[in-house]
């Protein structure tokens, strides 16, 4: 009986340690098939932008080259004048999102605000429809209004679709501020505006730049509303990707995507520091 | 002026812009949907819709269903590892890895994939590298196997973040306690983590399946034609027709599978609170 005690959690134990070393193989297997699968079709991206020609069955391009890249960043290209369109666009949606959410983010953050639920709720409504439908409907009501095709129409666009993002992040900017401070600066006898000029707006700043960031690349990124609203007039840079990889021109798409994807991976690697998953766990509860 | 007031005049520009934007716009397309030129009540347009695109809807279902069923796999599996592996450096290349396509946009992935998964892609090329496959025997991913497989390279970022953002906030105690009495991994994930994640789970995917409902550029880059999804139809009854009353009846159908999803998501999460 004592003998049993004993090798028990002795059996156990060799057991315990052979699935442990098992589950790190299945581990490690996964970490290699995830690897693939993520750097796989970036891999192939980055191999189109430098081949010059590259057909079955050559398994990797039989021309390589830059020839493509001077064609992109020649001064006449499409390329870059739908690069700067789409910069332009990009910052003009930034300065009208912000401009309406910094005052509806403050607005939203404080106790006094009515009807606050009711208000956060309606920013949350494009993310819950599927927003194609809407975009299409834009694209006929802005032609009623002559918006169609012009670059305020496809701001209008993009600013709506970062608005949302753009109201939650500076709720949460303004939520964050030392509300003592300002009521300090208050009775010291500076007026409201000073106040949140000077103290209020400073301290919320980190999260309205953020927001900024956020607009610009979902700007910049944006296909569907351009597509419906901006084409054939205004061509960014998704709209140029699209054109050039449906006629199959694969280098210059493959070079545009590359141009679309560097600030993506910038911007999640940077942000990837400030955000932990723990403090996305508050939505769906 | 009283303050509440003033609030609601700092608030209502983007109130405003949302209502006129997004509000408005939905409104017209249900409307639209539902009338006929002659301004009355008419479903000829949903019957015209079920005449020329009832495979297309089908074939929508069938692709957002199969995404968000591996979608859920994926990243449930992903997570756990992360939460519960002992091994750090495996937690730490995964945690790295997953969030890569967070924010690429779906041009770029459709792009990627375009030419990642065609007859003479890298994937391709892979396969015949390792010998599984002979270079005549491969065949192209493009098509519906292509646009499940973007989707879910692209959503897994945003599911397994919620996802592990909330198996992270879990009382670590309970672990820990579940592990003293002798429970294994795969218990204390499906006996304690899982329910307990349920809900994070359910936003991941009803929201990923509004997004899946909303993408043009990928279903017009991977899909091979016919059938296709209802967006690219949408766009396509736009575009060469201006027959915006079948696309909004289109619209309305496919508001009514994500509505059919997150009814399904609400009932059985709302179930499971009167259970408690």
């Amino acid at each position: 009986m004592k003998e049993l005690a004993m090798t028990l959690p002795a059996r156990l134990l060799l057991k315990g340690r052979q699935r442990l070393s098992g589950n790190l193989l299945l581990q490690t297997l996964l970490v290699i098939f995830i690897t693939f699968v993520m750097f796989g079709p970036l891999l192939n991206l980055l191999i189109w932008t430098v081949a010059e020609s590259w057909y079955f069955p050559h398994t990797l391009p039989n021309q390589w080259g830059l020839k493509y890249w001077y064609q992109v960043f020649s001064p006449y290209s499409d390329v870059s004048s739908s690069l700067l369109t789409s910069i332009f666009i990009a910052i003009l949606s930034v300065v009208v999102c912000l401009l309406i959410a910094i005052p509806a983010g403050y607005a939203l953050s404080r106790r006094g605000m009515p009807f606050r639920v009711l208000f956060m709720l309606l920013f949350l409504i494009p993310q819950a429809f599927p927003n194609l439908t809407v975009y299409m409907n834009i694209a006929r009501i802005f032609y009623q209004w002559g918006l169609n095709g012009t670059i305020a129409g496809v701001v209008l666009v993009h600013s709506v679709h970062g608005l949302m993002y753009a109201v939650w992040i500076c709720v949460a900017a303004f939520s964050s501020v030392d509300p003592l401070q300002a009521r300090a600066s208050r009775n010291l006898g500076a007026g409201p505006i000073f106040t949140f000029w000077h103290i209020i707006l400073p301290q919320a700043s980190p999260g309205i730049i953020a927001a900024g960031i956020f607009v610009f690349l979902e700007s910049l990124d944006e296909f569907t509303g351009t597509f419906f609203v901006g084409a054939p007039e205004i061509t960014t840079l998704p709209l140029l990707l699209y054109n050039a990889s449906m006629s199959g021109n694969y280098q210059i798409s493959s070079i545009t995507a590359l141009i679309l994807l560097v600030p993506s991976i910038l911007f999640m690697l940077v942000i990837n520091k400030f955000m932990r998953p723990e403090m996305l766990s508050k939505m769906g509860k | 002026m009283r303050l509440s007031l003033k609030y609601l005049l700092l608030v209502s520009p983007a109130a405003l812009m949302i209502v006129v934007l997004f509000l408005y716009p939905l409104g017209f397309s249900l409307i639209s949907a539902f009338t006929s030129k002659t301004q009355q009540f008419t479903l000829e347009h949903f019957s015209k819709v079920l005449t020329l695109y009832s495979n297309d809807i089908l074939f929508t279902v069938l692709i957002v269903l199969i995404s968000v069923a591996l979608l859920a796999v994926i990243s449930i599996t992903l997570s756990a590892v992360i939460t519960l592996s002992p091994c750090k450096p495996v937690v730490r290349a995964l945690a790295f890895l997953y969030r890569l396509p967070l924010f690429i946009p779906f041009i770029v992935a459709a792009q990627m994939m375009r030419t990642f998964l065609a007859k003479n892609g890298l994937m391709n090329n892979m396969l015949v590298a390792t010998d599984w496959v002979t270079p005549m025997d491969t065949v192209s991913w493009l098509g519906w196997k292509g646009i499940i497989i973007t989707f879910v390279w692209k959503q897994l970022a945003f599911a397994t973040l919620l996802i592990c953002g909330a198996m992270a906030s879990l009382e670590q105690a309970q672990i820990l306690a579940a592990r003293n009495l002798g429970a294994s991994r795969p218990r204390i994930l499906f006996g304690i983590i899982l329910p307990q994640v349920m809900p994070a789970i359910g936003v991941a995917l009803v929201l990923s399946t509004v997004v899946m409902m909303s993408v043009l550029s990928v279903p017009l880059m991977i899909g091979t034609g016919s059938p296709t999804m209802l967006t690219v139809d949408m766009a396509f009854r736009v575009n060469s027709y201006g027959d915006y009353a079948v696309a909004n009846a289109l619209g309305v159908i496919s508001l009514m599978i994500c509505g059919a999803l997150s009814w399904f998501y609400l009932r059985h999460s709302l179930r499971q609170k009167g259970g408690e």
